[in-house]
């Protein structure tokens, strides 16, 4: 088997045990970024010297008999959301294209010490805001399923580096569905923890009471050995959590016999393509064959959520992006005299902002000023808030009789590039399933659970109480062990 | 729900976003379909309910005040468009910003 072709896990041991150099493992990778990226355009940035610097001095540390790192050796992509000190930071605008982050991300320095190798940083929406990867200034990324097809977003460069054996692993963030809907319409596992399980130091702000950090890996097991070095309390990020970090990989051996799994009716609603919801049917079925019960359960409010995330998400980002002033770091104007404003200052602030940031972005900070401007504040962003609980109420008493939930992740496979850019509201649609999650702040995973006849994956959605990404783990594992819709791969990108 | 072009322009302005005539066009037409779609959530009566910020019970979280080392003035000015070494340098805070 080639490098590329192994699970993470088999190649953090095969460099371990000598059978396979850090080096060669991190130019395998490479090596397929180089034959393929050029097509799909899932990195922003590839270092090729510093990963393979990295690289040897890890098999240094190891040929001398010195301690490495739990990752040793492993190649993992960064989505351009988490500050790198030594690689530009974009976040896929023009606005922060010449960047460079004084600081590692708490993530990226948990990886570092971990001794895993970081081959660049991921093309993504801009600042995390779209659900199909368009919205990048620097090009969108092409599904290595069908190059004419979205990857989904805003992870979607992490998505597609995976999917195409690019990377065997690779760090996303979620704020509506970001991890988890790229990763079912490529084909890969990706998990949203609770919100705080993975520190947001570093991580560039979009909206912070639902902004969470992930892995996206060809299988759980993958996922459970990249939670071990990610997850955990840092004094730096005041919301993350104190909770202990579970062995992960070593809680996935039992099986699921009495796990109660909830089907919700609100999630075949009107829209939801047929070779999805028969994916997702026999995904139940599945786990019903593991031993699982599937039990229905109501999310009343399920069809508030998409409103109510599209106000709370742009009011935060309205407010979190106000940092990008042109004056302490990232695009600032070349103009001068234009006319019209209150003075130089407030000029040279409104026209850095209007030449750095995409529509997508203007977007969302426009609605989110107005949303919570005088005489709208209570009627929009006080109203979400209310409704968030009630969302949020609906999961905590769903649970009460279910451990998790189980669903689609999103209503159609990938679908063509192009086809909902003109129309923002259709592109808010595509997260219908995911943003109730990041809302309630609780834990999700999407993994593939079939193909249409037109060869597209098919993607399944779990999700569990806070703090629950043993169960989702688990359950995902065990479904993987019955299926092996997760080892298929683009038959022939380019 | 219909916004106008004139409210749009004042929340260009609130959000320090220099919008040309054609964005102020497109954003007016689709601030107002979203503002519709969001508008749903009025369906529900919600008086009887608290707002949530946040998704998780938190606690104040405390630590000593122990002073540590932050940024170097250079780190902090790295990446600034202008500066002198020791500040970061803008346009005139006050005064008109007159027509060249």
């Amino acid at each position: 088997m080639q490098p590329a072709e192994l699970s993470a896990i088999d190649l953090v041991n095969a460099v371990r045990q000598g059978d396979l150099s850090a080096v060669q493992c991190t130019e395998a990778f490479l090596g397929r970024i180089e034959a393929l990226d050029g097509a799909i355009n899932a990195f922003l940035k590839v270092d090729r010297e510093g990963a393979l610097r990295t690289a040897a001095g890890i098999d240094e540390r190891r040929k001398a008999g010195k301690p490495i790192g739990a990752l040793a050796g492993l190649p993992v992509a960064v989505k351009d959301v988490l500050c790198t000190a030594d690689l530009p930071t974009t976040c896929a605008s023009k606005m922060l294209e010449h960047f460079r982050p004084p600081y590692d991300a708490d993530t990226v320095r948990r990886l570092r010490e971990a001794d895993a190798v970081i081959v660049g940083k991921t093309n993504m929406d801009e600042f995390a805001m779209g659900g199909s990867n368009e919205n990048s200034a620097f090009g969108p990324v092409k599904n290595p399923w069908d190059l004419t097809r979205a990857p989904g977003g805003s992870s979607g460069g992490s998505a597609a580096c995976v999917a195409a054996d690019m990377a065997p692993v690779a760090i996303g963030s979620d704020t509506g569905g970001s991890i988890r809907q790229p990763a079912g319409l490529c084909g890969i596992t990706g998990l949203k923890p609770t919100y705080g399980r993975v520190s947001r130091r570093g991580l560039i702000a979009f909206a912070s009471s639902l902004d969470q950090i992930g892995p996206m890996a060809r299988s759980a097991a993958d996922c459970a050995l990249i939670m071990e070095t990610i997850a955990g309390h840092d004094p730096g990020d005041s919301t993350s959590l104190a909770a202990d970090v579970p062995r992960y990989t070593e809680l996935l051996e039992q099986p699921l016999t009495g796990v109660r799994i909830g089907r919700v009716a609100e999630h075949y609603a009107e829209g939801l393509d047929p070779e999805v919801a028969k994916g997702v049917d026999e995904a139940f079925a599945v786990f019903k064959a593991a031993g699982a019960t599937i039990h229905d359960v109501e999310l009343p409010h399920a069809k508030y959520g998409v409103p109510t995330y599209y106000l709370i998400a742009p009011c935060e980002a309205s407010s979190n992006l106000a940092r990008y002033d042109g004056a302490h770091y990232g695009h600032r104007t070349a103009l001068k005299n234009t006319g019209g404003f209150e003075s130089p200052l407030v000029e040279m602030y409104c026209r850095s902002r209007a030449e750095g940031f995409g529509p997508e972005v203007k977007r969302r900070i426009m609605l989110g000023t107005y949303a919570l401007s005088a005489g709208y504040y209570d009627a929009y962003y006080a109203k979400a808030l209310k409704v968030r609980r009630l969302i949020r109420q609906d999961y905590l008493d769903a649970f009460k009789h279910v451990d998790l939930i189980g669903g689609p992740v999103s209503a159609t496979p990938a679908f063509k590039l192009g086809e909902k850019t003109g129309d923002p509201l259709a592109m808010y649609l595509v997260d219908l399933y995911t943003v109730a999650t990041n809302l309630a702040g609780v834990g999700g995973i999407s993994f593939p659970c079939g193909f249409t006849k037109s060869g597209l994956p098919l993607g399944f959605q779990l999700q569990a109480p806070p703090l629950a990404e043993p169960l989702l783990l688990r359950a995902t594992d065990r479904f993987q062990r019955l299926t092996d819709w997760h080892l298929r791969r683009p038959k022939k990108i380019v | 729900m219909t916004l106008s072009r004139q409210e749009v322009a004042k929340v260009g302005m609130l959000a320090r976003l220099a919008l040309s005539d054609t964005e102020l066009d497109t954003m007016t037409s689709e601030l107002s379909k979203i503002v519709g779609f969001v508008s749903l959530l009025e369906k529900l009566d919600t008086t009887q309910v608290e707002p949530l910020a946040h998704p998780l019970d938190t606690q104040n979280v405390f630590r000593d005040d122990i002073p540590a080392p932050s940024l170097s003035t250079a780190e902090a000015l790295q990446s600034a468009p202008r500066h002198d070494g020791e500040c970061f340098l803008v346009p005139a805070v006050l005064g008109e910003s007159g027509a060249a």
